[in-house]
């Protein structure tokens, strides 16, 4: 039995590494455990990963959770070039302060719109109050800003003249908001010149396969959701976006 | 110019790093930043001074120099001649590979390895999304915004933090003596300085739970444990920082987002 990634694509940290995966040809066996049938609650599941989250892995008897230290192992264990986590002091902890900060921030914002906008008016059948989206959205643009002035910097990547896995992470989250309809790259153009750079250094196509369907996502009616999990999903997003 | 390091005792992450710089003998200059403007606690860690490090500066110059490296936060941040760092992981990370600190801290070994970024990883979301709340809500609400302790939201605080301790025990320590098994790791020195953040506060949430206790006794011993409570002096005299005067501004700033915490 080899190298089997617990993913499902609707989540970001599951996007990046697959598209990590992916683009460095790590051969590995694709377990698709989809949220909205609950399937990351089975007893099975349980046994890769008993966080009950994705992405997970496991590699013979070694089972792992939470995408950065998955990443990180998936770069060392199959050697992939050095710029995805440079051996170079200064940059590679240019890489952990990215990964590190962006957690409460591109990640944290980013995901709370998504959920404002997409999940939880789904789950509970009607919108979130303007102001909700408004102040969440508010939220997201004060940490783009931030990602821009003291990450990105004007530089090609976040590292510098290639790619790393801060700018894999960085775009992958990104998407969740571009797919709840804010199209935050519209006005930074800075912006999405590092996003086409980060797009063509994957590889276009995997990208876009990747995201096809969080880009749909909109498009998910709340009968897609296992219904004895709406109530318990409805109240934890709710817990996130308050 | 050697290392700087920008910390302030009474940040769990910045007593990670004191620790873990301190225990492996990382020659460093302790660049005290105070997060209340004339704390009374702004005692200088005596050891700072013993180990010939400069004897620290408070004031505008030390926050300053930190806010100029760290964007909100401005502790800890380290600053190493032109380069400048700024989270807790990225520091310990750095630090442990410029001076090639003992293998057992972040294991060469990919799979041990892994179980550290893992628990870092996790660590975020969980046991530091819980456990610095005891402290906002038995003392630095009722400090800035006058208001009495809210004891419902408390217990709120203290049922998700038992929920990640649970976690934490299950998942990670399990019946092993460290995180990821017989040597102490960055793991470990992580998660300890959170979890010393509700027994400052008086949340004593190693009572109940010895093989906890057992765990935090290792993980003492193995980075000394005249160091660890000299680290944890500040914390542990918490209740002391109700008569401290606070910035009159910092106060004014701070107790709408406090008060928005309560709810």
């Amino acid at each position: 039995m080899g190298l089997e990634l617990y993913l499902d694509l609707l989540s970001q940290p599951c996007r990046a590494v697959y598209i990590f995966a992916r683009c460095n040809n790590i051969p590995f066996e694709f377990k698709r455990v989809e949220l909205m049938k609950g399937q990351h609650r089975t007893e099975e599941f349980k046994k890769v990963n008993m966080l009950m989250k994705v992405p997970a892995l496991r590699d013979g008897s070694f089972t792992l959770a939470e995408s950065v230290a998955i990443l990180m192992y998936l770069a060392r264990k199959f050697k992939t070039p050095d710029h995805w986590y440079p051996s170079d002091l200064q940059k590679q902890a240019r890489v952990d302060e990215y990964l590190s900060w962006q957690q409460a921030h591109i990640r944290g914002k980013g995901s709370k719109l998504f959920l404002s906008k997409v999940l939880i008016p789904l789950l509970a059948g009607q919108p979130l109050p303007p102001e909700k989206v408004e102040s969440a959205t508010e939220e997201l643009n004060v940490v783009l800003n931030q990602f821009e002035e003291k990450f990105l910097q004007g530089k090609p990547f976040i590292v510098g003249n290639d790619i790393s896995l801060a700018d894999l992470v960085a775009l992958v989250e990104l998407m969740q908001p571009v797919a709840s309809g804010y199209d935050l790259f519209e006005e930074r153009p800075q912006l999405a010149e590092w996003r086409r750079r980060v797009e063509e250094a994957v590889g276009k196509q995997l990208f876009q396969e990747a995201h096809e369907e969080i880009l749909n996502a909109k498009n998910v009616t709340a009968d897609k959701i296992a219904p004895e999990l709406r109530e318990h999903f409805k109240q934890q997003l709710l817990k996130q976006v308050n | 110019m050697g290392l700087e390091l920008y910390l302030d005792l009474l940040s769990q992450p910045c007593r990670s790093i004191y620790i873990f710089a301190r225990t492996n003998n990382i020659p460093f200059e302790f660049k005290h930043v105070e997060l209340f403007k004339d704390s009374v606690l702004g005692k200088k860690p005596a050891a700072a001074a013993a180990s010939g490090a400069e004897r620290p500066r408070t004031g505008p110059s030390n926050s300053e120099g930190a806010g100029k490296i760290s964007l909100l936060k401005k502790v800890p941040a380290l600053k190493d001649g032109d380069f400048t760092l700024a989270e807790c992981t990225a520091i310990l990370l750095y630090l442990s590979r410029k001076y090639n600190t003992p293998d057992h801290w972040y294991p060469s070994d990919i799979k041990k390895r892994a179980q550290v970024d893992e628990y870092l990883s996790w660590h975020h979301a969980n046991i530091r999304a819980n456990a610095p709340k005891t402290m906002w809500i038995k003392v630095l609400i009722p400090l800035f915004t006058g208001q009495p302790l809210p004891s419902e939201k408390l217990q709120e605080v203290m049922e998700g933090l038992s929920a990640s301790l649970k976690q934490f025990e299950e998942r990670f320590l399990q019946d092993k003596a460290f995180i990821i098994g017989s040597e102490i790791s960055l793991a470990d020195l992580v998660a300890i300085v959170e979890l010393m953040q509700p027994v400052g506060v008086g949340c004593d949430i190693f009572e109940d739970r010895p093989r906890l206790m057992e765990w935090r006794k290792r993980v003492e011993e193995a980075v000394g444990k005249e160091l660890f409570f000299q680290a944890h002096e500040m914390i542990l005299n918490i209740k002391e920082l109700s008569n401290i005067q606070i910035d009159p501004q910092l106060k004014e700033h701070l107790a709408p987002v406090l008060m928005k915490m309560l709810k």
